[in-house]
């Protein structure tokens, strides 16, 4: 016997209802969104071709859903346009600008804005590590606030330095994730993004102390590349750059090695806990086994799609889906790598010591992917060199 | 699965290989590196071209194989299943599920039944029904796609390793081991290579490059195989009208576009179209990109100037880069391989400047906007440049790369030639100062009186004469002086400072070697300001004042004389006149594979997503006759999300359940 399976349709509508019930700071939001993008679609639609106008409305409803679904983001979306775009009335098409006003020099222009990220995930950093050690709460929330300011003014950097790389000129202006400087700050964001949304799942905030350790890492180089080597200097994109796949592919790509760096900062976490060190103070194992495989999980998706983005870009580029560069060699292992790690957990159930060891261990695979290739070996990928 | 792990780790460590020792380099670089022992065991372990050798295709094919029995063994299972609702499950198998919870329930049963299967379809589940002895199971299940995702992503792999196989070169490989092809050295023309290693316009599938200069046609592509090429014919040829470079005003590439004319060797017909990079153009199932640029024969006028002692020699040659030239100096001929043109070289021409280095001066530089350019940068573009090779009698050849015009620095202007006896060396310039015309002449007059011993005696005289004009000053002192500048010009005329100094440390006690030094430096700048003026006069030209400027010329002269007895060439090559031609390297490609391939993409990236991000659940609710009802779900994920997931349908089925309960 069969049972119908007609949904009661009471049920089923209050079941849609409930998606639009909103909070006014969530509909502000979709207004708000809905009026820029219909604004720049106005303004820019013509400088625009049909991918890139289809993109633009997408964004549209993807960018309600995400403000939507997560109200720290929505948030962030909304002080990150208020202050680019600040930054942006400030220039006033004049990039001298930025060594004359005050806001600007000290506080909104590329350089100081990401700046200002650098020092807060600093201090973020020893706001958690406060947290975990004296037990405190209040802590770790300032630690959490601090974050969130970080990735604002992180943010606000990126989308001022994108304007003000039009500033130079229309020909030289882009999207700042061309060069090992720029995407160093995206990791920064996509990994401290990533972390705050597990933090927010799994409603613990101890396991930041260990996740900005990563992240201060990585602000650390920006800071040295930026002052040993001016690797801040905004540069034009060569050919073999100027296509759309770069700004698919190096997002993807970051959001793959983030979460990468995420899981292997939560092995450390895990493998301390089971020794006994601060195991009263980290969530349970259980629970950061968790946290582990979802990040490896929406990584090695991201990777996946990355890397499958970078092979179609290749074969417009270079003349080949795949040719064995370093760069795409090191791609494939770090996809292995993680591959096998979901073939133990998935298929053999494993758990524990192995699967943290292993992640801790893809870290620097995948480290020596995104790093190491550029600096010790030769290829195609030279736009990323030290 | 151990296996699947342990082949996956295997691929990795294999691939690694490739990325550390730099692929496909011409096989002398290799021998150099490894030397003769080991370079033939790389050799034979296929490690100058891991991802061609035949282990690492072994590898993969074993991949390929495993991942396919993989597939074949465990489809038939999962499909059925992805169907199946098992609602055969037995209380008894239901009682050792870990997610369980026994419950009871006041409901008629047919009611409970319905309000149970409504609450299953609300949630997305599919259920079935089946009366068993003691009650009715309600079995369903949701997230079957998972099970489609493993399917999906495994044949995945398989599609595009298979497709990258077929487009990589096995079949060549093939018909190598045969004997059917040979590689070609390329020390002929084209169309002197035999048959033996061509390959036809059907051949299966390529990676090769046309070499293009302007105006030229080709429709020949060079594949590089092991040590050596094969020609492979297109099914058209390609013409290059116009290639073109642009640049940034920072010195930075902005542009590479060909511009060519694609003639069907079968139907004749043409198609204009403008090839750049990341905008490709295929035809006829052939992709061409703009790979590359070269200099295609761009033709060269030239002056050679006699460096022999002495010699005001001025030949003229013409070249053309990639031809040879013969230069007759002295006895000498020369043999010179023009081997490049630069019509531009932008350079950093900024000088390294003592800027503050406090911490508040270096925080305020990375304040602000990221357009800064940074005070160590101010690019410029010096001009023109060529580069040539000498070989000597002996089959040796030095490399040189003259600039041809003077190039600014220290506030004066040299014409820069540079010099290396081996590719890895960077090249050593020579500075030679250009005169207040802005010209190499007064170097080269000067140069050859100081080089000719007969002038030394009367240049020696007249320093000596201007150096003690006062009163007081004996003949016997003015000669001394003379004989001791004649000497210096000598020595230095044979060999420039090493001359002088053995001179200077064979005779000289060590506590006075320094001073002695500086004399012989000031006398032979003395001189060297008489030769030039010495050449004046001869050409009845005004003596000069001396001024800093000109004291700044002498010693760059003197330096730069000095320097070239390690020139290493007879003459010195100064580019005149040019007129450039340009080639394009475009690169042309099949890959029938690729679609293969890119479907298995898109198959991967469907079937990651399904494995991941759908969870497979079953949930089974037991109306035992009783009234007790047992709820069990199971799930082919362990993660929290099904915990929570129990834990909520656990409460939503209890309180459905009980609802009858409470309202009674």
């Amino acid at each position: 016997m069969e049972i119908a399976q007609a949904k009661n349709p009471a049920v089923a509508s209050s079941g849609n209802a409930s998606y639009f019930k909103r909070s006014p700071l969530d509909w502000l939001a979709a207004v708000l969104l809905i009026g820029g993008g219909l604004f720049a679609f106005d303004r820019y639609a013509h400088f625009m071709d049909g991918y890139e106008q289809a993109i633009l409305i997408a964004a549209i409803p993807t960018f309600i859903a995400l403000a939507w679904a997560w109200g720290g983001l929505r948030n962030l979306l909304a002080g990150a346009a208020v202050l680019a775009l600040a930054g942006i009335a400030l220039y006033d098409a004049d990039l001298a600008r930025a060594e004359q006003a005050f806001f600007l020099k000290y506080f909104l222009s590329s350089q100081t804005a990401i700046g200002w990220m650098c020092f807060l995930f600093f201090l973020s950093t020893a706001a958690y590590w406060l947290g975990l050690l004296a037990r405190s709460d209040f802590a770790e929330k300032t630690g959490m606030a601090l974050s969130w300011a970080a990735v604002l003014m992180g943010t606000t950097g990126m989308l001022v330095r994108w304007y003000e790389s039009y500033l130079i000129g229309t020909d030289i202006g882009h999207i700042p994730i061309s060069n090992l400087y720029e995407v160093f700050v995206l990791f920064c964001l996509i990994t401290a993004l990533l972390y705050l949304h597990y933090e927010r799942r799994y409603n613990t905030r101890k396991l930041g102390a260990f996740v900005l350790i990563v992240i201060s890492a990585a602000v650390a180089f920006t800071l040295w590349y930026s002052f040993s080597r001016d690797a801040h200097e905004i540069q034009p994109l060569v050919p073999a750059l100027q296509s759309y796949w770069m700004k698919i592919h190096v997002p993807a790509n970051f959001i793959g090695y983030g979460a990468f760096s995420l899981a292997a900062m939560i092995g450390v976490a895990w493998l301390l806990a089971e020794r006994g060190i601060l195991a009263t103070r980290l969530p349970a194992l259980a629970v950061m086994e968790d946290v582990m495989y979802k990040a490896i999980a929406i990584g090695f998706a991201f990777f996946t799609v990355a890397t499958i983005l970078g092979a179609l870009w290749a074969a417009e580029a270079w003349g080949t889906y795949w040719q064995w560069d370093p760069k795409e060699t090191w791609a494939l292992i770090v996809w292995l790598n993680y591959a096998a790690w979901l073939h133990l957990r998935l298929t053999k159930g494993l758990r524990g010591a192995i699967l943290s060891w292993w992640a801790v261990i893809g870290l620097l695979v995948t480290t020596f992917a995104f790093l190491g290739v550029n600096m010790f070996l030769s290829g195609l990928h030279s736009y990323g060199a030290l | 699965m151990r296996f699947a792990v342990s082949l996956l780790t295997v691929l990795s460590i294999a691939s690694v290989i490739g990325t550390v020792l730099k692929q496909n380099e011409p096989y002398n670089s290799y021998l150099n590196q490894f030397g003769q022992f080991w370079f033939p065991v790389f050799e034979a372990l296929g490690l100058y071209s891991v991802y061609h050798a035949s282990w690492f295709l072994a590898i993969l094919a074993f991949l390929v194989a495993s991942t396919s029995l993989c597939i074949i063994r465990q489809a038939p299972g999962m499909v059925k299943e992805m169907k199946s609702f098992r609602t055969g499950a037995r209380e008894a198998s239901l009682r050792q599920f870990a997610h369980k919870h026994m419950t009871q329930t006041a409901l008629p049963r047919s009611e409970a039944a319905q309000q149970v299967s409504h609450y299953l379809a609300t949630q997305g589940y599919k259920s079935r029904s089946k009366e068993q002895a003691d009650g009715l199971l309600l079995a369903a299940k949701a997230g079957s796609w998972n099970r489609m995702g493993y399917l999906l992503a495994h044949s995945a792999i398989v599609l595009i390793c298979v497709g990258g196989l077929l487009d990589g070169d096995l079949p060549l490989k093939l018909e190598m081991m045969l004997g059917a092809k040979q590689v070609t050295s390329l020390d002929k023309p084209f169309g002197e290579i035999g048959a033996e290693s061509r390959l036809g316009p059907e051949h299966w599938s390529y990676r090769g490059n046309v070499f293009l200069p302007e105006g030229k046609r080709s429709n020949i592509a060079v594949l590089n195989v092991k040590d050596g090429a094969l020609l492979q014919e297109l099914p058209f040829s390609i013409t290059l009208k116009k290639f073109h470079i642009e640049h940034y005003s920072t010195g930075m590439p902005k542009r590479f576009a060909s511009d060519v004319v694609i003639t069907d060797l079968q139907t004749g017909a043409e198609t204009e179209r403008t090839i750049e990079v990341n905008k490709p153009f295929e035809y006829r199932g052939v992709s061409l990109y703009q790979a590359s640029f070269e200099d295609g024969g761009s033709k060269l006028q030239l002056k050679a100037h006699s460096l022999l002692p002495g010699s005001t020699r001025i030949s003229d040659a013409q070249g053309e880069v990639g031809g040879n030239l013969q230069l007759k100096q002295g006895e000498e001929t020369l043999q010179v391989e023009i081997t490049g043109f630069r019509p531009f070289n932008i350079e950093n021409m900024a000088q390294p400047s003592e800027s503050e280095k406090n911490t508040l001066a270096m925080l305020n530089h990375a304040l602000g906007s990221g357009a800064k350019a940074p005070d160590s940068k101010d690019m410029k573009n010096v001009g023109p440049s060529f580069s040539y090779k000498v070989r000597d009698a002996a089959g040796q050849a030095r490399e040189y790369n003259n600039y041809m015009v003077p190039i600014e620095q220290d506030g004066r202007r040299f014409f820069m030639t540079g010099m290396r006896e081996t590719q890895a060396d960077g090249f050593r310039y020579l500075r030679l100062p250009a005169d207040e015309d802005d010209k190499l002449d007064t170097w080269l007059a000067v140069r050859a009186i100081l080089t000719t011993p007969g002038e030394h005696a009367l240049i020696a005289r007249r320093f000596a004469a201007k150096a003690m004009s006062g009163r007081g000053v004996s003949d016997t002192m003015r000669t001394r002086l003379a004989d001791t500048a004649e000497r210096t010009l000598q020595l230095f005329a044979e060999s420039g400072f090493e001359g002088l100094g053995a001179f200077i440390k064979d005779s000289v006690p060590e506590n006075e070697r320094e001073k002695a030094a500086d004399v012989f430096v000031r006398v032979l700048q003395g001189c060297t300001w008489e030769a030039w003026q010495l050449q004046r006069e001869r050409k009845k030209l005004k003596p000069l004042q001396l001024t800093t400027e000109r004291a700044d010329f002498v010693r760059d002269t003197v330096n730069s004389i000095s320097d070239s007895f390690h020139y290493g060439a007879p003459a010195y090559l100064a580019l005149d006149q040019f007129e450039e031609v340009k080639a394009s390297v475009i690169q042309a490609t099949r890959s029938p594979g690729k679609a293969g391939v890119y479907l298995g993409c898109a198959l991967l990236v469907a079937g990651v997503f399904f494995m991941l991000y759908v969870r497979e659940r079953r949930l089974f609710v037991l109306l035992k006759d009783s009234g007790e009802v047992l709820i069990a779900l199971s799930s082919n994920r362990k993660t929290m999300d099904t915990d929570t997931e129990f834990a909520r349908h656990q409460e939503a089925l209890e309180s459905l359940l009980n609802h009858g309960n409470r309202t009674s």
